[in-house]
């Protein structure tokens, strides 16, 4: 059992309680730590596949920005003890449930009965995680779609605000 | 050495774990959370293959479906809180004015 699997079982485990709990619980306040805490298995993950530029990536934007104005919805809404909803028990849960996990079970089944997929070869994924390997694919290959990911980004910007702020009657 | 199987399982567990939270949970908040779960499993997917075909192609996408997760999380939030101000609720089963 080399570091490396002892590491990935350890971000797994706690990647898929955390998501568990992000599911579950009531408040959430407490769904968002739970994701963020998510988010920090995930990046740990990615560095075992040596996806540096992809890891820290995750935190600063992930963990850092989306999650943060999460937080900061969450408690702009002020949803006190009397707005916790009331989400029973009820039979729509338990048969999407069994949907759920009919699909999970088929995905195991289709990924273990795959043959000739073999361990990743961490050579090859050491060459292509670094900032320098993404940025020449980026600004060359993929430069269309970077730009277009500008305007996206002023689309939502001017979105968001017109949509959240208060009408000037 | 981790086989790449154990990346994709773990990818899809947490994928329908984020499927069951939109489907199941009431609070609109819950359920952008259980959608930001479900995306970052597909990128979980993205950078185990390139790592296995020693490909970037796909941490790019990887870079991009986390821009588009970020305006997405933003202007979701901002409909959230446009809805909030009017109804005074976030449980999307109260959320029916457009129902026939």
């Amino acid at each position: 059992m080399t570091l490396e699997q002892i590491l990935f079982y350890i971000f797994a485990a706690g990647g898929v309680v955390s998501a568990l709990l992000v599911v579950t619980r009531r408040n959430p306040i407490v769904s968002a730590i739970c994701l963020i805490v998510n988010f920090f298995c995930l990046a740990g993950i990615y560095l075992t596949l040596h996806a540096q530029f992809i890891a820290v990536i995750q935190i600063l934007v992930y963990a850092g920005a989306i999650m943060v104005l999460f937080v900061f919805v969450i408690m702009l809404l002020n949803l006190g003890d009397e707005r916790r909803l009331r989400e029973g028990f009820t039979w729509k849960k338990v048969v999407a449930g069994g949907f759920g996990f009919g699909v999970l079970m088929e995905l195991i089944y289709i990924f273990m009965v795959q043959t000739g997929m073999s361990s990743i070869e961490m050579e090859r994924a050491t060459n292509v995680g670094t900032v320098e390997a993404i940025g020449r694919m980026l600004f060359t290959r993929f430069l269309f779609p970077f730009e277009v990911t500008s305007l996206l980004l002023i689309a939502a910007i001017v979105g968001a605000i017109v949509l959240a702020k208060k009408k000037l009657d | 050495m981790v086989p790449l199987q154990a990346y994709l399982i773990l990818s899809a567990v947490m994928f329908i774990i984020g499927a069951m939270g939109v489907v199941m949970r009431r609070n609109a908040i819950i359920v952008f959370l259980s959608i930001e779960l479900m995306l970052n499993s597909v990128n979980l997917t993205l950078v185990a293959f390139s790592a296995f075909f020693g490909d970037a192609t796909g941490q790019v996408l990887v870079f991009f479906v986390m821009t588009v997760a970020a305006a997405e999380a933003a202007v979701g939030l901002a409909i959230v809180i446009a809805l909030f101000r009017r109804k005074q609720t976030i449980n999307i089963d109260e959320i029916n004015i457009m129902k026939w």
